[in-house]
């Protein structure tokens, strides 16, 4: 047992550390430390600098991309990633339908879509969730009726995350109504260009966009579309889930958030003194601060184990990845409103997006606090991982 | 960065369980609690025979060399078995007093007797007002020519009754709460002056009241500097801490254990009652905490090989702060998921819930501990 990282692990950490100090745009990682939302544009930039490195898909096949990093590796990059901070790659096409196009694609697609996700020539966005369908995915009605050389996509789904910047979509269509609700589900990738497709905005009660309900009203795809097998897509679904898992926890972005709050409580004054010196919001702080480490010890376990054991199943305790990651990120966000106080009233209207360089910095403490609730939501919520756990670890 | 055991710890920690396994059930605990003095000789013989009580010492004095990892092995595996046996104080105490601050006599004189199983001891520390600060020192050691005579009262010290040798810390110079000026005595038990009153403790296990009126021992007594032994006190005291926590692991990790048999087991409705989301949830909670306890313990026995004393007591603190956490969830849980039964003598499950209860309390609660770690900066600083 030795939880210290190798002389090797040690110079590859001080590699990528060197390389966010140089590469990142400054503006961009200030945005992410102040807890804003980034233009599309900014994240592509970065994306694309990440991708010229050769570390944009970094968990993918040497073959299609890849670096073929040890376990550990990928770990102190995601890490230092979340901590810099800087963007992390966009989820839906690197680490959620790129893996399931070169698993279960066949060469046509492979080629066509895997350096265009690489590069995010094509923003892609999830189409899963459904308006009755939540954690019960597999109850989803958007239908693909195949007519000729083509399907007929019509229904909606929702919460579909910054599906207003998506070039293309991978969607759960039913495409046999008579099987049983997981048999007849197909994955089906499309242009959300195509005629017929509607996005509308959701906003979320921080007053941000980043979801959006998309309307299908006769949609033409063509049939070669269709991702591996017709009706095998609730397979490839669960696959692409089980990937999704690999850094939930986001340990590195609570502590950057963790050394914000100490930052922040040094300067911010209550009742005469430093919020940092109230030994009651100190030991709140420390207390998380604890959760944390204790957090990244079950995580650097749980990726030890894979890299003993191969990735092959998700590991189930990477559902307690989940639970305490989502609990500790929602704690570091109240406790920012609690040193902000009664400052964290006014609402900038104009959101974020913009540059408004007069809006104060305490302006986005409550709406990231608001937008945090969604962690233990999203991902599957952690209701559904205590299931996972209970049934999966204990066989209750 | 490597969570695997040694092939020789794995060796280990299948010994240590096969042993357990055989001779330490729930009525075999029952028995040895009932022999003299509250726990079996028997049994702590062959604890000696396979090599478990000189694990950590040394290969020169006679023990196996063995390191911390080595210690939350075994630790982990009395936790689970709710071993009542002492060898916290005299191979995790005593020992560690003994190989960090110990003479080449006292080694000589005093580590035999610990491997073989022929002595026990007790750690004499807790007063009347000191709480958890182990600086808080009344009990005095005065200089008499070349002897220390040692006068005061000590509270609590697990296996006192039955101990062998006490080892003591009493204060050489300076007021009630200084730093400096504390020393480490090693006293026989029988030594004149030296009264023990004892009692059984909430978990089963065996403690002692122990008054020292003009106690005399030599100067060979004093373990380390005698004007300032709290540094080597701190140290072990950490061992202890970090050993706590693997005991606290095993014994929640059994407990997990038999709640997910019982509900699995236990019919109501009609139905296993285990069968119900809010008890799934319940225990999947309860999963949650161990595993950060298990965490946070394996942090712990890691940082007992940090050199900056700092690093390793903010280490150990934290991992007893989320230990505590967590036994306190996992403690009550189960005795609430067991229903009226864990409310019962006579099921297993109470007796880890009382163990888990009076761990938390030993050496710094949680509270304490928090306060420490953020009195000290933080954990990330």
């Amino acid at each position: 047992m030795d939880l210290a990282f190798t002389k090797e692990e040690i110079a590859f950490r001080e590699e990528v550390r060197e390389f966010f100090k140089n590469n990142v745009p400054p503006e961009t990682r200030r945005k992410l430390q102040e807890g804003r939302h980034l233009s599309k544009d900014e994240m592509v930039t970065w994306w694309r600098i990440l991708n010229k490195k050769g570390w944009g898909v970094t968990h993918w096949p040497k073959e299609y991309g890849g670096t073929g990093w040890s376990t550990v590796q990928h770990y102190i990059f995601n890490e230092e990633l979340q901590s810099y901070p800087a963007p992390q790659p966009l989820a839906f096409g690197v680490s959620m339908v790129g893996p399931v196009i070169y698993t279960f694609g066949n060469e046509k697609q492979k080629k066509e879509y895997l350096p265009r996700i690489a590069n995010v020539d094509d923003w892609w966005c999830q189409g899963f969730s459904e308006p009755g369908s939540g954690s019960d995915l597999a109850s989803l009605k958007t239908k693909a009726e195949r007519k000729g050389d083509k399907w007929i996509i019509n229904g909606q789904k929702t919460w579909t995350t910054l599906a207003q910047h998506a070039d293309m979509i991978f969607c759960l269509c039913r495409t046999d109504p008579a099987a049983k609700k997981q048999m007849g589900i197909s994955f089906i990738v499309f242009s959300m260009k195509s005629k017929g497709v509607t996005v509308r905005p959701i906003q979320t009660i921080d007053g941000g966009h980043e979801v959006n309900e998309v309307f299908f009203d006769d949609v033409e795809v063509p049939y070669e579309n269709l991702i591996g097998e017709e009706n095998k897509g609730w397979d490839y679904a669960k696959f692409l889930l089980g990937n999704e898992r690999t850094g939930i926890a986001r340990v590195g972005v609570s502590k950057e958030r963790l050394r914000r709050i100490r930052a922040l409580a040094s300067k911010v004054e209550a009742g005469g003194r430093p919020v940092i010196e109230d030994p009651a919001f100190r030991e709140k702080l420390t207390a998380c601060e604890i959760e944390l480490k204790a957090l990244e010890l079950t995580q650097l376990r749980v990726v030890a184990d894979e890299g003993k054991h191969g990735k092959g199943k998700p590991n189930p305790a990477s559902s307690v990845l989940k639970i305490k990651g989502s609990e500790i990120q929602q704690t570091t966000t109240e406790l920012l409103m609690e040193i902000i106080g009664p400052f964290a009233a006014p609402y900038d209207e104009h959101g974020d997006a913009g540059s408004n360089e007069s809006m104060d910095w305490t302006a986005q403490i409550a709406p990231s606090y608001f937008n945090n609730r969604k962690v233990s939501i999203y991902g599957g919520s952690n209701e559904i991982q205590r299931n996972i756990i209970s049934k999966a670890v204990l066989g209750l | 960065m490597d969570f695997d055991l040694s092939e020789e710890q794995r060796l280990l920690k299948e010994s240590v369980d096969g042993l357990l396994a055989d001779a330490y059930d729930f009525d075999a605990r029952k028995k040895y609690m009932k022999e003299k003095g509250g726990w079996s000789k028997a049994l702590w013989g062959k604890l000696a025979e396979q090599g478990l009580l000189g694990l950590p010492f040394a290969e020169i004095d006679g023990g196996f060399g063995a390191g911390a990892v080595e210690t939350m092995i075994v630790m982990e595996a009395l936790g689970k078995a709710l071993v009542v046996e002492p060898y916290l104080a005299t191979v995790v105490v005593a020992g560690g007093f003994l190989r960090h601050g110990g003479s080449a006599e006292q080694k000589a004189k005093y580590i035999p007797g610990i491997i073989d199983g022929s002595k026990t001891f007790g750690f004499a520390q807790l007063e009347k007002n000191s709480r958890y600060d182990l600086f808080d020192v009344v009990t005095t050691a005065k200089k008499k020519g070349d002897a220390y005579v040692i006068d005061g009262e000590k509270f609590v010290v697990l296996n006192g009754e039955n101990a062998d040798t006490l080892i003591v810390t009493a204060r050489t110079k300076g007021g009630q709460r200084d730093k400096t000026g504390i020393g480490v005595f090693l006293v026989p038990a029988d030594a004149k002056g030296v009264t023990r009153k004892g009692y059984p403790t909430q978990d089963g296990l065996h403690a002692a009241d122990i008054t020292f009126t003009n106690v005399e021992v030599g100067a060979d007594a004093a373990i380390g500097d005698p004007e300032n032994g709290l540094p080597l006190i701190e140290r072990v005291a950490d061992e202890a801490r970090t050993a706590l926590c693997a005991e606290a692991v095993g014994a929640m990790d059994e407990s997990l254990k038999e709640t997910v048999e019982y509900i699995k087991t236990r019919k109501q409705f009609g139905v296993a009652i285990g069968s119900f989301q809010s008890l799934q949830h319940r225990a999947a909670d309860m999963f949650v905490a161990l595993e950060q306890a298990r965490s946070m313990s394996m942090f712990a026995t890691m940082a007992s090989d940090f050199d900056d004393a700092k690093e390793r007591a903010s280490a150990v603190a934290a991992a007893k702060v989320q230990v505590g956490k967590s036994l306190k969830f996992v403690g009550q849980q189960s005795i609430q998921l067991h229903g009226g039964i864990g409310m019962t003598m006579e099921a297993k499950i109470g007796h880890y819930f009382k163990r888990l209860t009076m761990i938390e309390n030993t050496l710094g609660d949680t509270d304490y501990h928090l306060r420490r770690v953020s009195e000290g900066g933080g954990l990330l600083a």
